[in-house]
């Protein structure tokens, strides 16, 4: 699960990690009202405004509605004009932001809704610098990744200088060690108050991704500011759905503003959906099979629309909503069901499917491949239905059969 | 010969709801030696209940559906009364991690975790718990081990195993059913079939089972299925140039899939550029094994292996 920056940076200053002094808005009055109180306590007179979106790029994204104004902006109008002039350039910028469509490169071209900014201090940046903690799969650990290279994408540098990419391995039995903290710092050439700081701001967000069973959390930049602070001037942070229920206070802040509708109804039935582009839908048992059936399917010139996993012990109530889903979309053309019954019968299926198109109606082509147990009284459950179902008898078998029955369609339609 | 488990295998079951039930019933019908059950607060009772599977194919019972075990409330105690030497978990995602530890402490041969939706961070410190002990933790979030004919331990449906000469590997529960079915149409079988899991930390990898099947004298050939998602494949294909002598054919699956969506799986994402399809398609033709286009060509790709 993803959680917004203002929130991120919110969990990060109750355990004491350095961020700047920020407040979140929902309107255009509230983003004003946080200006005034930012720029007396921080005695900064810069104040920045930051659309609040799950998506990185925001700083180089633009409004749809306003292609001039960009996702984040420092607002200096304080420096000559004081307090007033801040707030009247955020009332102004807030009322662009507000409601409009930011595109950034990872938003894709339909961009996302911005209905919340978040009001933060200026700071006086002397180093940007990149820190992460996330999982490393090959030692089973969490890593901490650092560079000098701030406010880069991090692939990039990996990729086109790797020898300014830092990573220490965390024991889960010990933490991060000081003399791990301290290499980091030394890597990085930080010297005097502002190693120390970055030593303790390290340390403490490992400790973070132990603690709240994060799957990552990302700080870019991490900044050391001219008077030698360390502060995560970004905050991404993504959460391992498997702990959650161990962290209710986190599970509050996910925001389903920020999910495709059909993935959030797929979740809440306990199915694993994920939206793609294509025409065909499939609905699979097992994750593994769900991502061989899309290839299969593009592998014989297809595009499948989904990945849809009803999992091992789906109930015909499951796969009525996997169903609804998948016909929603309007793009579908038709739909493969293919299920290898291990654990899960293809009876049961069976009646699932037919079922579904009882209550949901079928309009476009529908083939099926039923393998495993009590296959027979699966297929004979379909064939007394009476419902116009294929028949398929292996995976790419289905998979042609499928695609041939979309030219049909497309033949009577013409 | 066969790995893992066989029918000298004796196995315990830790957690005993619904779907440790199930499998436990299915397990005896299909032969393999379940001697006890683990429970903290029901010590001293039977795990009993009717179970919907014919039993009485198997030798040596003479009732047919009903299953008995005795109940222990730890997995030492069980372990020293039963003499068991494996163990499996059905226990509940917050508290399977903390059974797979206390079987490896009871010193079994062999856990396999069923559970699906372990805590990453968990597993990160189960698996450092098992560093140096020589229990081999298969799973978790995985169908199982089978030896046809002999032993199976998770939630495979048995019938479509046949005993022959081929070692299966996969990360995917249905895509091993899928490679097993048309192993067994083919009439080549299985020795073992092992399902190591989809999530990001597990216990036994790629390379263990490699190795275990070049090792073992059955075994005349080797699928292996993964899918996208860390490098795992890559590393198997490494072993495979380096150090194997027998054949090997495999699939990936996730070709098509987004970068950064999770498909299913937890452990199956491309992020960052790593971890895709493509380049573990690569790396394994590179090492010489055969790659089907499609998990309905997985057969015949061993086929082609074998020569």
């Amino acid at each position: 699960m993803k959680i917004h920056e203002h929130q991120a940076k919110q969990l990060m200053a109750t355990r004491g990690i350095p961020v700047p002094m920020g407040r979140v808005a929902r309107s255009v009055d509230e983003a004003v009202a946080a200006v005034r109180p930012l720029i007396e306590e921080s005695g900064n007179p810069v104040v920045v405004l930051k659309s609040q979106i799950h998506a990185g790029g925001r700083g180089k994204g633009t409004f749809a509605e306003h292609p001039d104004v960009r996702g984040v902006i420092v607002v200096t109008d304080g420096i000559e004009g004081g307090p007033s002039a801040a707030e009247e350039k955020v009332r102004e910028l807030a009322q662009q932001m507000l409601g409009s469509t930011l595109v950034t490169v990872q938003t894709g071209e339909e961009g996302k809704q911005v209905n919340r900014l978040y009001v933060e201090q200026g700071v006086d940046i002397e180093r940007e610098l990149y820190l992460a903690v996330l999982l490393d799969r090959g030692s089973s650990q969490n890593i901490v990744v650092a560079s000098s290279e701030g406010g880069m994408e991090i692939e990039k540098v990996a990729v086109e200088t790797p020898e300014r990419i830092l990573r220490v391995e965390v024991d889960p039995a010990i933490g991060l060690a000081a003399f791990q903290a301290n290499e980091l710092a030394h890597g990085l050439d930080l010297q005097g108050d502002a190693a120390k700081n970055f030593t303790r701001f390290v340390k403490s967000l490992s400790d973070a991704a132990t603690d709240l069973d994060t799957d990552l959390i990302e700080i870019n930049p991490l900044v050391v500011t001219k008077d030698r602070q360390v502060m995560a001037l970004d905050g991404k942070m993504a959460f391992d759905d498997n702990a959650l229920y161990r962290h209710p206070d986190i599970a509050d802040m996910r925001d389903e503003t920020e999910e495709d509708p059909a993935e959030l109804a797929a979740k809440n039935a306990g199915l694993n959906y994920i939206k793609l582009d294509g025409t065909i839908g499939c609905l699979v048992n097992g994750a593994g099979l769900a991502m061989a059936t899309m290839d299969t399917i593009k592998h014989v010139g297809g595009e499948p629309a989904n990945f849809l996993d009803v999992g091992g012990g789906a109930t015909a109530d499951q796969v009525t909503t996997a169903f609804q889903i998948i016909t929603k979309d309007p793009n579908v053309k038709g739909i493969f069901v293919n299920i290898f019954g291990g654990i899960m019968r293809c009876d049961v299926i069976a009646t699932g499917i037919v079922e579904a198109v009882e209550r949901v109606g079928l309009e476009v082509p529908l083939v099926v491949r039923l393998e495993g147990t009590n296959v027979d009284e699966g297929k004979k459950i379909i064939e007394d239905s009476g419902l116009k179902v294929t028949n398929a008898d292996n995976l790419l078998d289905g998979a042609k059969k499928i695609l041939e029955a979309i030219g049909q369609t497309k033949g009577a339609a013409r | 010969m066969s790995v893992l488990v066989d029918k000298n295998t004796r196995v315990l079951v830790q957690g005993l709801g619904k779907t440790g039930q199930f499998h436990t019933d299915k397990a005896i019908a299909y032969g393999t030696n379940m001697v006890g059950a683990v429970h903290p607060s029901r010590a001293g009772t039977r795990f009993q209940f009717e179970g919907e599977t014919d039993h009485s194919g198997v030798p040596g019972r003479d009732d047919t559906y009903s299953v008995d075990l005795p109940v222990y409330a730890t997995v030492r105690e069980a372990a020293a009364e039963t003499g068991a030497n494996a163990s499996v978990v059905y226990v509940p995602p917050p508290f399977a991690a903390d059974a797979i530890m206390e079987a490896a402490a009871a010193g079994l041969d062999l856990v396999v975790a069923i559970t699906e939706g372990i805590p990453v961070a968990d597993m990160i410190k189960t698996k450092r718990y098992l560093e140096g002990k020589a229990t081999r933790l298969i799973g978790p979030n995985c169908p199982g081990v089978i030896t046809p004919g002999e032993c199976k331990i998770g939630i495979m449906p048995g019938y479509i195993h046949k005993r022959g000469k081929i070692g299966v590997i996969s990360r995917s529960g249905t895509l091993t059913y899928e490679a097993v079915h048309q192993l067994t149409l083919l009439e080549l079988g299985q020795t073992t079939a092992i399902g190591i899991g989809g999530d990001p930390v597990h216990g036994t990898n790629f390379v263990d089972c490699l190795q275990m099947f070049q090792d073992d004298d059955e075994t005349e050939g080797v699928i292996m299925i993964g899918e996208i998602g860390g490098t795992a494949e890559e590393e198997a294909a490494g072993f495979v140039k380096a150090k194997m002598t027998k054949p090997v054919a495999g699939f990936i699956a996730g070709t098509t899939a987004p970068p950064g969506k999770r498909m299913g799986h937890a452990g199956a994402i491309v992020s960052g550029g790593k971890g895709t399809a493509e380049a573990k398609i690569e790396a394994m033709t590179s090492a010489g094994i055969v790659v089907a286009d499609t998990p309905s060509g997985i057969g015949e790709a061993m086929l082609r292996a074998l020569g």
